[in-house]
């Protein structure tokens, strides 16, 4: 079986816009998300800025029901609810039907359980008061929490499924779900990740030394992809959600089709060939993007936009070279290379959802995204690939063919072809 | 504190946990909590410690299993609260 598979529905939750509207006006505008946090200088941070969506909590009223709100503590599950839910009905669905739907399951991703509900739990029992903390803690501590809402939310009954792949998880979670319709084990699925950055994982990487350091007072000017002058990463948190459907099932029903998930790839360097803990192995990348343009059935010379994992650290140089060695297109002939990234930060798991919410934006509408802050790009990367392919504002342009990859830790990488649905 | 002031406070207790509010305002002491007022089950333990909160007593296991109509529930804090008394 081999169907073709259709995106429906977006819905997301970033920095920078906490809908589909205000996400696209910015992402065309180059609207920028990263503020600065007093309490990150308090905490002896040494980057003290950061991407936290501008969400209102109460707007969860017209999502989940007022008794499952009661007791909602996690951002990252608040997130994933809105975006997910946001999606859903982009797609034209309802939100309450009485019966499971089979034919629809989730693949939704985390990295950290929201450690301020955990923080909670460790606080009451060791005062000895674990008696006081009540029915709703487990199911928000659970690392499946957010798929167990939205599902249960929605009725999906098909897979339902958490994965955690660090910064890989989004985009393999679409990728994931996107098999699934492909080999006809589901006729849709509601597909992305949710990311809370709190400041016990945000300390945890500062002390990695990765994170942005020297912008503190000039907070959008932190996150600077493939820029000189970059010095780490900006962590964001947020949500992005896709709903995946069987392109048969969706013509059926009239949906509107944003495109077509074309093909994709998982895979890993196996921490080998210079692939670690935390570095990702060229060799395993270069296979990632190759079997991605395979599965989708595509030569390298189709790729008109790449919507790079490209995080603002050293890496981004290697990055762009792997891209050039899987694609064997340089200079001006490389497709244009944008990081989402450069406005929202890096909202870690949820990254590869809301960029690929992006990247189909793109897509629709006809144009690559700027990239903020590069106006000293590396070298290496200059004689890569020219400074022809790095809009630095909005490029008005057809965009038939979107490459989107994230790697992450552990050596996880995860790339999908996306293409306009003909 | 007589019955019928405690199923007004109770009352207060249990308005996160129902979507029903109309058959909350009409409670009687036969009222179920999880048939009539359609609370979860795993919601009675917070409700259980609300209760515990509210009227400043503790709820043990036996008299919380007791506790699933609203009758019932006047019954163990009426005791309870005597007894602190």
């Amino acid at each position: 079986m081999n169907n073709r598979v259709v995106i429906t529905g977006l819905g997301v939750v970033a920095p920078n816009g906490t809908n589909v509207p205000d996400f696209l006006e910015a992402i065309q505008n180059g609207v920028s998300g990263i503020k600065q946090f007093p309490e990150y200088e308090e905490l002896k941070f040494n980057c003290q800025v950061g991407g936290v969506p501008d969400f209102e909590w109460d707007l969860l009223r017209n999502y989940i029901t007022e008794t499952s709100l009661y007791g909602l503590k996690s951002k990252g599950i608040a997130y994933g609810i809105k975006a997910a839910l946001d999606a859903w009905t982009d797609a034209g669905n309802e939100i309450v039907g009485e019966q499971p739907l089979w034919d629809s399951g989730c693949v939704f991703g985390s990295s950290v359980a929201d450690t301020d509900v955990i923080k909670n739990a460790i606080t009451r029992v060791d005062a000895h008061e674990s008696k006081k903390l009540g029915s709703r803690v487990v199911e928000q501590i659970m690392n499946s929490g957010v798929t167990a809402y939205i599902s249960g939310r929605l009725g999906l009954a098909n897979k339902i499924i958490n994965n955690s792949a660090a910064c890989a998880t989004g985009t393999q979670s679409i990728f994931m779900g996107y098999e699934y319709i492909k080999y006809g084990m589901a006729k849709r699925m509601l597909v992305g990740s949710c990311e809370f950055v709190d400041k016990y994982v945000f300390g945890g990487f500062d002390s990695m030394r990765v994170l942005s350091r020297k912008y503190n007072d000039e907070p959008e000017r932190a996150s600077r992809p493939m820029s000189a002058s970059a010095g780490g990463f900006v962590p964001g948190s947020g949500a992005g959600a896709l709903v995946l459907e069987d392109m048969e099932y969706a013509l059926a029903r009239g949906a509107k089709i944003y495109g077509e998930v074309l093909g994709g790839s998982t895979n890993s360097g196996g921490q080998r060939n210079g692939g670690s803990m935390t570095a990702p192995s060229s060799k395993g990348v270069v296979r990632c993007i190759q079997d991605a343009m395979a599965d989708a059935g595509i030569t390298p010379d189709a790729i008109d936009l790449v919507c790079g994992h490209l995080t603002a650290t050293i890496a981004d140089k290697m990055e762009i070279q792997n891209w050039v060695t899987a694609l064997g297109r340089t200079g001006d002939d490389f497709p244009v290379v944008n990081s989402l990234k450069s406005m929202v930060g890096h909202s870690l798991s949820a990254a590869g959802s809301i960029e690929t919410v992006a990247a189909v934006l793109q897509l629709k509408y006809n144009f690559a995204h700027p990239n903020l802050n590069l106006e000293d790009p590396m070298p290496e990367i200059l004689d890569a690939i020219g400074e022809n392919n790095l809009p630095t504002t909005k490029l008005d342009r057809q965009i038939n063919t979107v490459a989107k990859a994230n790697f992450g830790f552990g050596d996880v990488n995860a790339c999908l072809i996306l293409s306009k649905f003909n | 504190m007589d019955r019928k002031e405690i199923l007004n406070e109770l009352k207060k207790v249990l308005v996160p946990y129902t979507e029903d509010k109309a058959m909350l305002d009409g409670i009687t002491e036969q009222t179920d909590l999880i048939k009539d007022l359609k609370i979860n089950s795993a919601n009675l333990v917070d409700i259980i410690i609300d209760a515990e909160s509210q009227y400043n007593i503790e709820i043990d296991f036996d008299a919380a299993e007791k506790m699933y109509n609203v009758g019932n529930c006047i019954d163990v804090i009426a005791e309870k609260i005597n007894k602190t008394v």
